[in-house]
């Protein structure tokens, strides 16, 4: 497959490769995908006491596309509230990332992996309270 | 390793491989002042253009132990080769000539799961047709059961259609047995060995074949030609055209000859048998020398079907927890082909994997290698390293493999749903 740019610089130079510890009450983890299906995402969100992104990790099983829409993703909830954050849509990510139509569906995997990340925070601070 | 022009180490000569320079050579004359039609039979330059095709037949025929015979006149001669675009057509004139001409024998055509496209299509277009298809099934090492053909042969099985190595997986089938369980039953057995030819000793006569395709550019002769080995004694075979024109090749295939493509098939062919010891002795040295580094210093690799029964160049295996098309982007400086989803037109990973037994997940993790006349021991070692430096990369951000080191069987976890 032949990539745009920025598929290239977020595939060699992915942002924000790691993990957090998923038992911490601050973390919240999404994990999305199957590996039969040949993309698994794991993104990791990390928040302040104001509700607000202060850091995120991923890690992906996945073709180049797939690693570079959740690199992507890290990027742009960082800084952002948890509810900026749900704002962000697949077809952002494809956009800024040029994918072909063959590979939307890592950039749906992106936002999947956001949401799923934010639930897991917001059910551990429920519970919490 | 100093890579030249940044051009990437080519490991895909199952895909195709380069012109030999040899052939090359062969093939300037009829591209420039020989440019006569094979076909012309009034002067000089269609004379010149006819002697340099039958000499290529000559050469295809002696490369598979075809019969070259003696005119006259002392001059050497094959009637069993036909000239293709390629094997595609080959496989094409083989099977649906084959059925057609023999419908009122019967219409029962026996093949197997893990064909080549170029022999599934076919049949599956025959099966629309009022014919009846059968596909053999593979073991995990790929290889077909001989009983199970036995079993599958009935009075109305007109063809049975079985590549001799596997495109993908590079597994031999055992094709002198599956020629002699045809031959005894009067079933004719066709063989696509675009793959094998070159690679392992071809005898139509030793190895009870019938009919045969063949491909010039994966022997490093040229693209858009190949040929059609036809069996014209015990038994005679008959196959309808399914190219209808000016009756060139007998009949058989219409269409005025590709000349310079022809010779350089030919001198191709020459090469390969001459050299095909020697050759395939090396191949198997660099190729195992590679398996055996790649299978020791990376754990989670496993190798798809039969290392014993299988094309001295050929390796395919998974490197799990990594996906197929990522590690090709990660191994950069190497031109290897993947069985993953992602690097197909119709997002399925590969169905030849898939029949073996392989998990979808381990699909989408292989990767073929296929070494070639052209590539060093230098190239092979420097290869190991690029393998093992990418997928150590990847499994570092992969979070299945994480998920293994913890202990987790990925095959009890409910995944959230994939796409």
């Amino acid at each position: 497959m032949a990539y745009g740019n920025k598929v290239i610089d977020h595939f060699e130079n992915p942002r924000n490769v790691g993990s957090f510890d998923k038992l911490a009450s601050d973390v919240g983890t999404g994990v999305v995908g199957a590996p039969e299906c040949g993309d698994v995402m794991k993104l990791q969100i990390q928040v302040d006491e104001n509700g607000v992104i202060k850091d995120a990790k991923f890690k992906t099983f996945g073709c180049g596309s797939a690693i570079a829409s959740s690199s992507l993703a890290t990027e742009w909830v960082k800084g952002r509230t948890l509810d900026d954050a749900l704002k962000i849509r697949n077809s952002d990510i494809a956009h800024e990332l040029s994918l072909p139509p063959v590979k939307i569906h890592c950039s749906v995997l992106a936002e999947d992996a956001i949401r799923a990340a934010i639930n897991d925070l917001k059910e551990k601070q429920t519970v919490k309270v | 390793m100093q890579l030249d022009n940044h051009r990437p180490i080519y490991f895909d000569n199952h895909a195709t491989t380069p012109l030999d320079p040899r052939a090359l050579e062969a093939m300037m004359p009829y591209l420039k002042e020989e440019f006569g039609n094979a076909a012309s039979r009034s002067h000089r330059f269609g004379w010149t253009a006819e002697e340099a095709v039958e000499n290529a037949r000559n050469q295809i025929a002696r490369l598979i132990g075809a019969p070259v015979r003696k005119n006259d006149r002392g001059k050497e001669y094959t009637q069993e080769i036909i000239f293709t675009s390629g094997a595609t057509e080959s496989d094409n004139i083989a099977i649906l000539g084959a059925a057609e001409f023999y419908k009122d024998k019967g219409n029962h055509i026996i093949t197997v799961k893990t064909e080549h496209k170029a022999v599934l299509d076919p049949c599956k277009y025959l099966a629309s047709k009022d014919y009846d298809v059968s596909y053999l099934r593979v073991g995990t090492d790929g290889l077909i059961s001989l009983d199970e053909l036995r079993k599958t042969i009935t009075d109305k099985t007109i063809l049975v259609t079985i590549m001799w190595a596997n495109n993908e997986i590079g597994v031999l089938q055992p094709i002198r047995e599956i020629g002699a369980i045809c031959r005894e039953r009067g079933v004719i057995f066709h063989t696509d060995a675009a793959q094998a030819a070159g690679k392992v000793k071809i005898d139509v006569e030793t190895d009870n074949i019938d009919v045969l395709s063949l491909s010039g550019h994966k022997m490093y002769g040229p693209k858009g030609v190949g040929a059609l080995y036809v069996r014209r004694k015990n038994p005679r075979v008959r196959l309808s055209p399914i190219i209808h024109g000016g009756g060139h090749e007998r009949g058989y295939r219409s269409g005025t000859l590709n000349v310079p493509a022809i010779v350089g098939f030919g001198a191709a062919a020459e090469i390969a048998m001459n050299e095909l010891e020697e050759e395939s002795t090396r191949l198997k040295e660099l190729r195992d020398y590679f398996w055996s580094e790649i299978s020791t210093r990376l754990e989670y690799v496993e190798l798809n079907g039969s290392l014993e029964h299988r094309l001295p160049n050929n390796l395919n295996a998974s490197f799990a927890y990594v996906e197929g098309e990522a590690l090709m982007m990660k191994m950069k400086d190497l031109a290897v082909s993947s069985g993953s989803a992602c690097t197909s037109a119709s997002l399925e990973p590969s169905y030849v994997l898939k029949e073996l037994g392989v998990r979808e997940e381990l699909a989408h993790s292989s990767i073929r290698f296929g070494f070639g006349r052209f590539n060093t021991r230098e190239e092979v070692e420097y290869a190991v390293g690029v393998v093992i430096n990418a997928v150590e990369a990847l499994r570092q951000m992969s979070p299945l493999y994480d998920m293994a080191k913890e202990g987790i069987d990925l095959s009890t976890v409910n995944w959230a749903g994939g796409h």
